[in-house]
């Protein structure tokens, strides 16, 4: 009978605090963030799963409007000043609403009324990606972000029926032709360096791959800076700040029941 | 043959309407356009040149263009290129424009004689008309 | 053949210019949205299908029931349908034709419309909806040409239109089955999310597609010479009853399971459409009429004797057709948006360009019919004559 690499590893680890040389190095084997680590089924190509922590705990409440505007202006998400155009990438809603069903009516009143960052949750097996007919929306090999490729894009908008999160907005019309502040016949697009999109394609919070080629953190986490209320970083690596409060800290996903796996985690108290 | 005039004469209006455009323009003469390169970033370089062969690049930027935008949305691939000095981005903003910083006399004189509207414009931008 | 539907009676050309006048001011209004976006429309981030789709699903039902005359006919050699069986099939092409008029018209660049085929999605349910709708259109064109030509010759059908009228069984099922799957497989809509969807659709569909036969044939009856028969019509609405029965029994299985488990997000949509959410009610009258109307054509279906007066069975299939058209139409694909993932409402109302555009298809779809139809008889006619 072969011996489990477990045992052998808890064997080895007995036998080498016994002894007393090494132990330290074996003993690190054994932490429980290293064993999860290893055994945990990431499919990524780049050694990068990349996840969001919303920390509610540490969120100011002029926070939640920097983050949003960081990233609508970073993106140039047009406004159209009414709920039936509505394009957001990433919004905020209160527990009820983000969470349905998981409240009830004795709960934390501060909890019920306190608002929560919502965005694209980067699903591990989002259920847009299984239904988009063209692949214009996509999981990257690389690194697990649920991309949208909106050169692509049909416009069947499946996608939106099929996210049960609502993260995604529809182009109802030319964005250009209302979505931004005019001046004389010109929209003023906020950031020139990033495309609009065109009417009739579907678009979302893409966690910015265009910022972490660069290195830098999505627009949002940025605009958090220093307060620890967004935290950003790779799943696979098991010292990473993400895992770190993850493993140390009670989080929820929302409608974890759907099997979709989110990688957008929230720490709610305590 | 039944309804033979009727016939006869449909079949001269549908090649009336059909050859149109070419009767139309029989002996007017465009003039053949001349993209403009003449650049900031292009007078500056120390070897004037682009990716490819010119002619590569006149029959095929298209086809360039949609390779990149699958390698860089699709493939996450964002690879800097260095042309006779000049380092780009696979990017129709930051690469294509960065040295070609004159849309209207280079991209579009071209584009406007052969009468095609890329719809790259309803979402990329294109810099401020910079040339010499 | 074709020579067949340009020559007519005036009454014939006036029907054909009525509804060509139609479609024309929906292409108009088309243009206007395909210049504006679908921003037109009614639909929003929260509601995302409206009335296209709701046309759309309604119609694969339709186009599916085909195979309603096809398997007694061909499996049964049940001779009565040999007079029915092309108009269902030719109802089918109308049908397909308007379920991809409404899928083009939905889409936001439906010039990429391509990039389906480009780039080949297997686990996209909507990629396999593509391929089966394409493959029964020219299915039901071929078998029901090829058929009608060869009765106008007086000779049998060549003996390879066979597989294809077999295999035309099955790929009807599976028409209304992978529309079905277009919703039944989609995470967190509780309304959709259902093992039973499918077989509703079906049902559904056997109800509607009879239904709209009948009356199109006692249409022809009286606009023509050419007479369908007493005993078809009757067996057709025998199908009727039974599908529309079935119909309504999945229906109430879907309420019971609802309301009887307690589990709210699985009452939520049907609470919005029969009692109203929030505060929202815009669709309660349309589906409790629909309701009304599927008791109604029930009980003329159902009682001994009724449904052999054929005024009471049009009567009767005509409250199975309206009643099913909101029931799955609106019903079943807005109430599913309904509550949003953030269990929020945002209702939905078709905007005048939108109905506009959903006429106009139906025109285009009525004219294909009439076309096609007017070939048929003209033949029947013929033989007749003969």
């Amino acid at each position: 009978m072969s011996m489990q690499r477990r045992d052998f590893l808890k064997l080895l680890g007995l036998s080498t605090l016994v002894g007393g040389t090494g132990g330290g190095a074996v003993f690190n084997v054994l932490k429980p963030g290293e064993l999860e680590a290893s055994t945990a089924k990431f499919k990524s190509t780049s050694g990068r799963t990349w996840a969001m922590v919303v920390d509610v705990r540490k969120f100011t409440p002029d926070q939640y409007g920097k983050c949003i505007k960081a990233c609508h202006r970073e993106h140039n998400v047009p406004d159209f000043g009414n709920p039936k155009d509505e394009i957001k990438w990433t919004w905020t809603d209160d527990f009820e609403h983000t969470f349905p069903g998981q409240g009830h009516e004795f709960m934390d009143e501060a909890l019920e009324s306190l608002p929560f960052l919502l965005m694209c949750n980067h699903c591990e097996k989002p259920a847009c990606v299984r239904v988009c007919p063209t692949q214009a929306t996509f999981k990257r090999a690389s690194d697990g972000i649920v991309v949208m490729d909106p050169h692509r894009c049909i416009g069947c908008r499946f996608c939106m029926a099929a996210c049960p999160f609502g993260a995604r907005s529809f182009n109802w019309r030319d964005p250009r032709k209302g979505g931004f502040p005019m001046v004389g016949d010109k929209p003023v697009i906020p950031n020139p360096e990033y495309p609009t999109r065109t009417k009739g394609v579907v678009e979302k919070c893409t966690f910015c791959p265009e910022r972490l080629v660069l290195g830098k953190e999505p627009a949002c986490v940025e605009a958090t800076e220093g307060s620890g209320a967004l935290v950003f970083g790779n799943l696979e690596d098991p010292h990473s700040e993400v895992r770190e409060v993850l493993g140390t800290h009670y989080t929820i996903q929302r409608k974890p029941e759907l099997g979709t796996n989110p990688r957008v985690f929230y720490v709610i108290g305590g | 043959m039944y309804d033979k005039g009727k016939v006869i004469v449909g079949l001269v209006v549908f090649l009336g309407f059909a050859t149109f455009p070419f009767y139309n323009n029989i002996g007017k003469k465009s003039a053949v356009p001349e993209p403009n390169l003449k650049t900031p970033v292009i007078e500056q370089m120390v070897v004037k040149k682009c990716i490819e062969p010119k002619e590569i690049m006149r029959g095929e930027h298209m086809q360039i263009l949609n390779q990149w935008r699958d390698t860089v949305v699709r493939e996450g691939e964002r690879k800097k290129m260095t042309i006779g000095g000049v380092e780009i981005d696979t990017s129709l903003q930051k690469g294509c424009l960065h040295c070609h910083s004159n849309k209207k006399k280079f991209c579009d004189a071209c584009h406007n004689y052969l009468s095609v509207k890329p719809y790259c414009w309803d979402c990329h931008f294109d810099p401020k008309e910079r040339d010499v | 053949m074709l020579d067949k539907a340009i020559s007519g009676s005036r009454t014939y050309w006036a029907w054909l210019g009525f509804l060509g006048l139609i479609s024309a001011a929906g292409f108009v209004a088309y243009l206007f949205q395909f210049n504006y976006g679908l921003g037109l429309t009614g639909m929003s981030r929260d509601v995302t299908w409206g009335f296209y789709i709701a046309q759309f699903t309604f119609l694969v039902g339709v186009a599916a029931s085909a195979v309603m005359l096809v398997i007694p006919y061909y499996l049964h050699d049940y001779k009565k349908f040999g007079k029915v069986v092309i108009l269902g099939e030719f109802l089918a092409v109308s049908a397909v034709s308007m379920c991809i008029l409404f899928i083009f018209v939905d889409l936001g660049q439906p010039m990429r419309v391509m990039n389906v085929v480009l780039h080949p999605t297997p686990n996209s349910v909507m990629f396999w909806d593509m391929i089966v709708l394409s493959g029964y259109l020219a299915l039901n064109i071929v078998i029901g040409w090829h058929t009608l030509h060869a009765e106008k010759k007086g000779v049998a059908p060549s003996p390879w239109v066979k597989p294809l009228i077999y295999l035309s069984i099955p790929w009807a099922v599976s028409i209304h089955t992978v529309t079905a799957f277009l919703y039944a497989g989609i995470p967190g809509r509780h309304l959709w999310l259902t093992a039973i969807m499918a077989a509703r659709f079906l049902a559904s569909a056997f109800a509607a597609g009879p239904a709209l036969l009948i009356i199109l044939c006692l249409i022809v009856r009286n606009v023509s010479k050419f007479d369908p028969g007493k005993e078809p019509i009757q067996t057709l609405g025998k199908i009727v009853t039974y599908a529309m029965t079935a119909n309504v029994f999945f229906f109430l299985l879907e309420v019971f399971t609802a309301f009887y488990s307690g589990i709210p997000g699985h009452q939520h949509s049907l609470e919005y459409l029969f009692f109203g959410l929030d505060g929202y009610s815009r669709l309660v009258p349309w589906m409790w009429t629909a309701a009304a109307l599927a008791i109604v054509s029930l009980v003329l279906l159902i009682m001994p004797g009724l449904k052999k007066n054929e005024d009471i069975l049009a009567i009767a299939c005509g409250t199975v057709f309206v009643s099913t058209w909101i029931d799955k139409g609106m019903g079943l694909v807005v109430g599913g948006f309904i509550p949003n993932p953030m269990e929020r409402v945002t209702e939905y109302t078709p905007t005048f360009p939108e109905v506009l555009i959903t006429i106009g298809i139906w025109a285009i779809g009525f004219l294909i019919l009439t076309v096609l139809y007017k070939v048929a008889i003209s033949v029947r006619e013929e033989l007749a004559g003969n």
